[in-house]
C-alpha cells in the first residue's frame, strides 16, 4: 500500500508539471501581447519594451515557464488586468463560494443517487425500478444551465420560495442566508452526478446481490433487510466511491455554468468575466486552481479506493 | 420427404444427402446469422431505440431542409412583435426580444447543434483512434508519450478543458467545435487502445503479421474493424454531450455568437426577459433536452443491441 501512496503522489507530481505546461503554453498561444492588453491606449514602444522586460516576455519560452512555476509555487499568480488586484487572495476567496456550491452538490447527489441506485437493484424491474432509471435517463440528458432557468422560474419567479441569484441577501452573511441561496444552484448542479451515481450504485449492487456471500447470508436466515444493509451495501458502495470521486471533479467544472445563471460569485464566474475581458493572469490562476484540485480530489478518491478494498493489490 | 428449415432470402443451402447416400434425403437450408444482423434485430425490437431513432431522422430532415420548412427568416428583426407568445399569428412558438419567430430560429439552431454535434465527434473519433492505434499497437514510447499527453488532457475537468482552449483561441463557433473536440480526444484514444491491446495478441494478427502483412493493413483491415462496436456507442452517447458542452458554451458568450440563431445563444438571450416571456428560453433549452435524450435513448440501445451482456 505504501509502495501505491508513493508512486501517485508521484504521478501527482508528473500530473501537476502537465497541467502547468498546459496552462501556460494555452495562454502562451493567446493572441495579443500581454504587455498592450495591459498598458492599454497608454503604450508607447519604450514602455511596451520596459513592461515585456519586467515581465520577462523578451526570454525564451522555457525560461519564461520556469520563472512562471517558480512565481506560482510561491504563491505569486500576477496582477489581475482588470481588478488591478492580486490575483491569488481573490481567486482563493471566490474558490470558497466554489467549494461550498460543489461540497453541497455532491452531497445532494450521494444523498438522492445512492438510496435509489440500491432500491432500484433490490426491485429490479419493479415499476419503482425502471421510474428511477427513466429518472436517470432524464438526468443524464438535462442542459443543467436550462434546468437551472427552469428552477428559477418555478420556485423564484412564480412561487417566490427561494433568492434566485447570489450569495447573500444584502446585508447578511449568515449560515442560514447561505444555505438558502445555495438550495437552487445546487440542486441543479446535482442532478447530472445523481443520475450517475444512482445508475453505478445500482449496476454495483446487481452484481453483488448475485454473489455467494451474500446467499449464503440469505440462506443463514438473516432477513432481506440486513443482508442488504449489512452485506451488499457495504461492499457495493465501493466501486461508487470512484464515481463520487470523479463527479466531484465534474462538479467543479460543471460549476462554471450554474454560476452564470445564478450570479453565483464562485471561480467559475470570475473565470467567464476574465476570459471575456482578456484578464490573462486571472484566467490562468482560475484554471490552474480548479484543475489542481481536480487532481488532488483523484488522488483522494484513488487512495481511498485503495483502502477500501483489501483484495485489490498495488505492488 | 423434404424437410427444409427456411430463414430468408440469402440463405444458404446444407444438402445433407450429398455425399452421403445412406443419410435420410433431408435439405438443411441454414442461414448463419452475422453479429451485425443480430445486433441490427435486438435493436428493432428496442421501441425506446427505434422510437429515438426516427426522431433523430426526422430532426435531422427538417434541419437539412431548414431555408424550405422555416416560416421566416431567423434574423428578421420584427419589434412589433416583440416577445410575441407562443400560439401568435405568423409565430406559432412567439417571438423573442428582437420580434424574431423562435420556430424560425429553432430550425436553424437544430442544424448548427446537430453540425456542431457530429463534426466534434467526427474530429475527436478520427484523432482519438489514430492516437489509440498507434499507442495500442506499437507500444513502448509512442505508447507511453501518447498515454501521458492523454493523462494530462484528462487532468482537466472537461467543460474547463474547453474553455481554457477558447481563452486561447478566442471565443466563436469554430473554436468552440474544436475544443470540446480535443476534450473529446483523449476519450476514443483510451477506448481504441484497450481495443487494441487485447486484439494485437489474437491468433488472427499474430497470423497476418507472420505473412507479412504490414502494420498499416493490419490496423486498417484487422484491428480496426474489431474496435468499431464499442467505438460506435461511445460515438452515439458523445454526440449528445458535445451538443450540451456547445450549447452551454454558446450560453456563455464563448461560442457562436448573437445573432447566430443557435440554442445556447436563444438561451442565454432568453434569460434577461425570464420573468415577461419564459418561452424564449425555456423552448431552445427544451429542444437540446429531447435532442439528447434521444441521443442517450438510441446510445443505450445501440450498446444493449451490440453486447447483450451489458443489459444487466
Amino acid at each position: 500500500m505504501s509502495a501505491y501512496i508513493v508512486r501517485r503522489l508521484l504521478s501527482l507530481v508528473f500530473v501537476l508539471i502537465g497541467i502547468t505546461l498546459l496552462v501556460f503554453l494555452i495562454m502562451q498561444l493567446a493572441p495579443g501581447d500581454p504587455a498592450k492588453i495591459m498598458l492599454g491606449t497608454k503604450a508607447t514602444e519604450t514602455s511596451l519594451a520596459q513592461l515585456r522586460h519586467e515581465l520577462g516576455l523578451d526570454q525564451p519560452l522555457h525560461i519564461q515557464y520556469i520563472r512562471w512555476v517558480g512565481r506560482v509555487i510561491q504563491g505569486n499568480f500576477g496582477r489581475s488586468i482588470q481588478l488591478k488586484r492580486e490575483v491569488l487572495p481573490f481567486l482563493l476567496d471566490r474558490f470558497r463560494n466554489t467549494a461550498y456550491l460543489t461540497l453541497f452538490a455532491a452531497v445532494v447527489a450521494c444523498v438522492v443517487g445512492i438510496p435509489v441506485g440500491i432500491l432500484s437493484a433490490v426491485r429490479q424491474y419493479s415499476l419503482e425500478d425502471r421510474a428511477s432509471m427513466i429518472l436517470v435517463l432524464v438526468g443524464f440528458s438535462t442542459p443543467l444551465f436550462w434546468l437551472g432557468i427552469v428552477l428559477q422560474i418555478v420556485f423564484g419567479l412564480a412561487l417566490g420560495l427561494l433568492p434566485v441569484s447570489g450569495i447573500h441577501a444584502t446585508g447578511r452573511d449568515d449560515f442560514a442566508d447561505l444555505f438558502v441561496h445555495l438550495i437552487l444552484p445546487s440542486l441543479t448542479l446535482a442532478t447530472g452526478a445523481t443520475a450517475i451515481i444512482a445508475r453505478m450504485t445500482r449496476s454495483s449492487m446487481l452484481e453483488v446481490i448475485r454473489q455467494d456471500y451474500v446467499r449464503t447470508a440469505r440462506s443463514k436466515g438473516l432477513s432481506e433487510r440486513l443482508v442488504i444493509s449489512r452485506h451488499a451495501v457495504k461492499n457495493a458502495l465501493i466501486p461508487v466511491v470512484t464515481v463520487v470521486g470523479m463527479q466531484v471533479g465534474y462538479l467543479l467544472g460543471g460549476d462554471v455554468l450554474i454560476e452564470i445563471v445564478f450570479s453565483y460569485p464562485g471561480i467559475g464566474l470570475a473565470m467567464v468575466n476574465g476570459i471575456l475581458a482578456r484578464d490573462f493572469p486571472l484566467v490562468q490562476g482560475a484554471i490552474l486552481l480548479v484543475a489542481t484540485s481536480y487532481a488532488l480530489v483523484n488522488l483522494a478518491v484513488d487512495l481511498l479506493y485503495a483502502y477500501l478494498d483489501p483484495r485489490i493489490h498495488y505492488g | 420427404m423434404d424437410k427444409k428449415v427456411d430463414a430468408g432470402p440469402d440463405s444458404v443451402a446444407v444438402d445433407a444427402s450429398a455425399g452421403a447416400r445412406h443419410l435420410p434425403d433431408v435439405v438443411l437450408t441454414v442461414r448463419p446469422r452475422s453479429p451485425t444482423r443480430q445486433a441490427l434485430r435486438r435493436l428493432r425490437r428496442d421501441r425506446a431505440a427505434v422510437s429515438a431513432a426516427v426522431f433523430l431522422l426526422v430532426l435531422a430532415l427538417i434541419t437539412v431542409l431548414a431555408p424550405v420548412l422555416a416560416p421566416q427568416d431567423p434574423i428578421k428583426i420584427n419589434l412589433e412583435e416583440r416577445l410575441a407568445p407562443p400560439g401568435t399569428s405568423g409565430y406559432p412558438l412567439g417571438a423573442d426580444d428582437l420580434g424574431r419567430d423562435i420556430l424560425s430560429r429553432l430550425i436553424w439552431g437544430g442544424r448548427i447543434s446537430l453540425l456542431v454535434g457530429f463534426g466534434a465527434v467526427l474530429v475527436a473519433m478520427t484523432f482519438g483512434v489514430l492516437l489509440g492505434l498507434i499507442a495500442g499497437y506499437f507500444g513502448g514510447w509512442s505508447d507511453s508519450l501518447i498515454m501521458r499527453g492523454i493523462d494530462i488532457l484528462m487532468a482537466f475537468p472537461a467543460i474547463l478543458l474547453a474553455i481554457a482552449i477558447i481563452a486561447s483561441l478566442g471565443p466563436g463557433l469554430r473554436n468552440a467545435m474544436l475544443a470540446i473536440a480535443i476534450v473529446g480526444i483523449p476519450y476514443y484514444a483510451r477506448i481504441v487502445r484497450g481495443s487494441v491491446l487485447s486484439l494485437r495478441e489474437q491468433d488472427f494478427v499474430t497470423a497476418a503479421r507472420s505473412i507479412g502483412v504490414s502494420s498499416y493493413r493490419i490496423l486498417m483491415r484487422h484491428v480496426l474493424p474489431n474496435c468499431l462496436g464499442p467505438l460506435i456507442v461511445a460515438a452515439t452517447l458523445d454526440v449528445g454531450w458535445m451538443i450540451m458542452a456547445a450549447a452551454g458554451l454558446s450560453f456563455l458568450g464563448l461560442g457562436a455568437q448573437p445573432p447566430t440563431a443557435e440554442w445556447g445563444v436563444m438561451l442565454s438571450q432568453g434569460r434577461q426577459f425570464v420573468r415577461h416571456a419564459p418561452w424564449v428560453s425555456i423552448l431552445p433549452g427544451a429542444a437540446i433536452f429531447l435532442v439528447v435524450l434521444a441521443l442517450n435513448l438510441f446510445g443505450d440501445g445501440l450498446r444493449d443491441a451490440l453486447d447483450p451482456w451489458l443489459r444487466e
